[in-house]
């Protein structure tokens, strides 16, 4: 007798505001990859003013327009305390760009006002000095994550975000300016919880960063009798890094 | 003759021809930039100056998609009614653009003769706000506004405040021309209103809910009211255009002067019923067939007819016009290479990017399979982020095309394109970086009948056009057909956004 195929419940947050930076294609990106394996997938939209729902396997996020993160700011705050719950409970987690700011204490924009954030990475993102320049362009890191890779994708922001003491960096830049131009770092890591400022989209060009999520969601789900992932071919995904990668290589700004 | 501009300023645009003619000489593409780059550097005030003596004044068409068409359309409809449109056709439209186009006007003298001329420019939109009150336009057309490169562009919130304040500021146009399906466009309608100018609206009738199929709204840009309420949209035909109202105050979508009804989308063009009702003129209504494809053609198409409006010239006249008017330059046109219809299609954000694939199923036959070459590049104008690809209803075509799709995906991203492309469950049936490889790979598995779809980003479009033209025996993008006697007119095309 087979074994019912596994599921996982995937929450979306804020899809109708926070999906600027077509990070919809990490969402395409995941379920093309439970597609293929016969994972279902239950996917919940929690969009402004909803609350959050009471169990998630899987967390993505995205990046909105300031207007939009300043809707989204004080709802993220006010569910902080499930979020953090969840960092803790090893639920897997994406939050990329402003999202990724919002998952840190809070944002400080430039007329000097804090928006609250979740707290589930102990970072802080303050807007930079008035006609202080973008961060925007190719970037190529490293993580110190197993199997990952090279990561290679495309950064536009605004913010300076720094680390706390409780948080790790998610890579280490070769090219790009990453959370703040300064210290070298890209992104945050907290138990299975990932913060980036990595746009290209990130995961269909990063099939092992998906299977990363993948796998922490169904141990999540399952224990440790959470079925193992069943390798996947990606032809088109390699080369499409690779294109991204040498891209990166050519004209990515030098690391700080 | 109005001459307006000075001694100095007739060297600078000599300078700027000479330049331009040593550009084309040197096989540097048609100098639709390189001339206003040089007569600007050596007369800063010229294109004001230039503007100026322009008999019928100026129109300026902004918006992220359909400024080329809709400019085009306009200059076709004005020189129907005798006016003499100088304008920058091929979509340069930053001020090198606009000045380039004044600068091939000039006589040998260096004057620009102004006399029955309208000047008629596409402008960046992030470059509109400083431009304005330099020309002191009759007319601006607001068309729409959705996400774009935003590597380039930043956010829809930051250009729509931008437009705000311009149209607050000097230099107000006589009459603003503006989507009223469009929240983000509309609400800029109290801008000038408020300060007793005019206003025209134009949009398209919602069909009835149960017949209306509207684009799938992967991405909705305009989501929020200067009251900081929530805008509600009704049925989306495009994007996120249709009926809307804010849930926190009374703002909603007034009735469009201009209404396209009846709206008609065929394979060899779409047709709708012009509805016009404009102040002080009895109420209009003309059938209009477009040889354009596509909703966003309609759109186009009202927009140019609203701008001509508010030049004068009536709705009937203007609809005349657009049934004569073929596509604009990279938008839509067709090209006969070895008997093979190919037919190319400008997609540069995702609006358009889903608005094309639309397009190309509807078009499409039951039954027959879609043959597809779609080229990504990573350039400058094109967006150096090729994440917007995401964002596009790239889907559509696994939904839509029953009769299969063969895609080759080419480009300085082909790879990036074809994973997209994977993702949507559409297999490429090639990958190939080279433009003019891939073409020759997409025309040889074409079989006779069904024509080949070229999709391209700007760059890549530039690039495949002039491929496309000279295999299909056409001249380059910047010797296409003068509005005026030759000798008067040289550049075209090619300049960058």
């Amino acid at each position: 007798m087979s074994a019912p195929s596994p599921s996982l419940r995937m929450v979306v947050l804020y899809p109708d505001v926070m999906d600027v930076y077509a990070d919809r294609g990490n969402v395409i990106a995941v379920a093309d990859r439970c597609r293929r394996r016969g994972v279902a997938v239950e996917r919940v939209d929690v969009r402004l003013g909803d609350p959050l729902p009471e169990e998630a396997d899987l967390v993505l996020i995205g990046g909105g327009q300031d207007r939009e993160q300043e809707r989204v700011a004080p709802e993220l705050a006010s569910g902080g305390e499930r979020l953090r719950a969840w960092r803790d409970e090893r639920v897997a987690m994406l939050a990329v760009c402003g999202g990724y700011q919002l998952f840190g204490h809070g944002y400080r924009t430039s007329a000097g006002r804090e928006l609250p954030g979740a707290g589930v990475f102990d970072v802080t993102t303050v807007a930079p000095a008035p006609g202080a320049s973008r961060h925007v362009g190719d970037v190529l890191a490293h993580s110190d994550l197993p199997g990952l890779g090279p990561l290679a994708g495309f950064e536009n922001h605004a913010g300076r975000t720094y680390l706390g003491p409780g948080a790790r960096p998610f890579a280490r830049l070769e090219r790009g300016r990453g959370n703040n131009g300064s210290d070298g770092t890209e992104g945050a890591l907290a138990a299975e919880a990932i913060g980036t400022y990595l746009h290209g989209p990130l995961l269909p060009r990063h099939p092992a960063l998906a299977d990363r999520l993948l796998a922490a969601a169904l141990r999540h789900r399952y224990g440790p009798a959470a079925p193992a992932l069943e390798p996947l071919a990606d032809p088109y995904a390699r080369e499409a890094h690779r294109a991204a990668e040498r891209v990166a290589r050519e004209r990515g700004a030098p690391a700080p | 003759m109005r001459i307006t501009t000075s001694p100095r300023e007739r060297v600078a645009v000599l300078a700027g021809r000479a330049a331009g003619a040593l550009a084309r000489r040197a096989g540097r593409g048609g100098g639709t930039a390189l001339p206003g780059l040089v007569s600007g550097a050596l007369a800063p005030r010229l294109l004001d100056h230039a503007a100026a003596a322009l008999d019928h004044g100026v129109v300026l068409v902004s918006g992220t998609n359909g400024k080329t068409t809709t400019t085009h359309l306009l200059a076709v409809i004005a020189r129907g009614s005798g006016m003499g449109p100088v304008s920058n056709r091929s979509g340069s439209n930053l001020e090198r653009g606009l000045l380039s186009a004044l600068v091939a006007e000039a006589g040998p003298a260096g004057r620009v003769d102004g006399s029955s001329r309208l000047g008629l420019f596409e402008v960046d939109e992030a470059v509109l706000p400083r431009l304005l009150p330099r020309l002191a336009p009759r007319v601006v057309v607001l068309l729409n506004l959705f996400r774009d490169q935003l590597d380039r562009y930043g956010e829809v919130d930051s250009v729509a405040e931008g437009w705000r304040r311009m149209l607050a500021g000097p230099g107000r146009p006589e009459t603003l021309v503006l989507n009223a399906d469009d929240p983000s466009v509309a609400l800029l309608a109290e801008e000038v209103e408020d300060r007793g100018g005019a206003v025209i609206r134009f949009g398209v009738e919602a069909p009835p809910a149960h017949d209306a199929a509207p684009s799938a709204a992967v991405a909705v840009d305009a989501r929020f009211c200067h009251c900081g309420g929530a805008i509600r949209h009704g049925v989306l035909l495009l994007g996120h255009l249709g009926a809307w109202r804010c849930d926190g105050c009374r703002r909603r979508r007034v009735a469009p002067d201009l209404e396209a009804r009846s709206v008609s989308l065929g394979p060899d063009g779409a047709s709708f019923d012009l509805a016009a009702r404009l102040p002080g003129r009895p109420r209009e209504r003309a059938r209009v067939a477009l040889s354009l494809e596509g909703l966003h053609s309609v759109y186009n198409a009202l927009a140019a007819a609203s701008a001509a409006a508010a030049l004068g010239i009536s709705p009937l006249a203007a609809a005349q016009g657009l049934a004569a008017a073929p596509p604009a330059f990279g938008r839509q046109e067709s090209f006969l290479v070895d008997g093979r219809e190919v037919r190319m299609l400008l997609a540069k954000n995702p609006t358009g990017f889903t608005e094309v694939v639309r397009t190309v199923t509807a078009r499409t036959a039951p039954g027959d399979a879609v043959h597809l070459l779609i080229a990504l590049n990573d350039g400058v104008q094109d967006g150096r982020d090729t994440s917007w690809i995401y964002d596009a209803d790239v889907e559509a075509l696994a939904r839509e095309a029953g009769g299969g799709i063969r895609a080759i995906a080419s480009g300085l991203r082909a790879e990036d394109m074809a994973l997209r492309l994977v993702l949507a469950g559409v297999t490429p049936e090639r990958v190939e970086g080279d433009l003019a490889a891939a073409l020759d790979a997409a025309l040889a598995g074409t079989p006779p009948g069904p024509p080949l779809t070229v999709i391209a980003t700007y760059t890549a479009m530039i690039e495949l056009r002039e491929e496309l033209a000279r295999r299909a025996g056409r001249e380059h993008y910047w010797e296409r057909a003068p509005s005026r006697p030759a000798a008067e007119r040289s550049p075209g095309g090619g300049g960058a956004p």
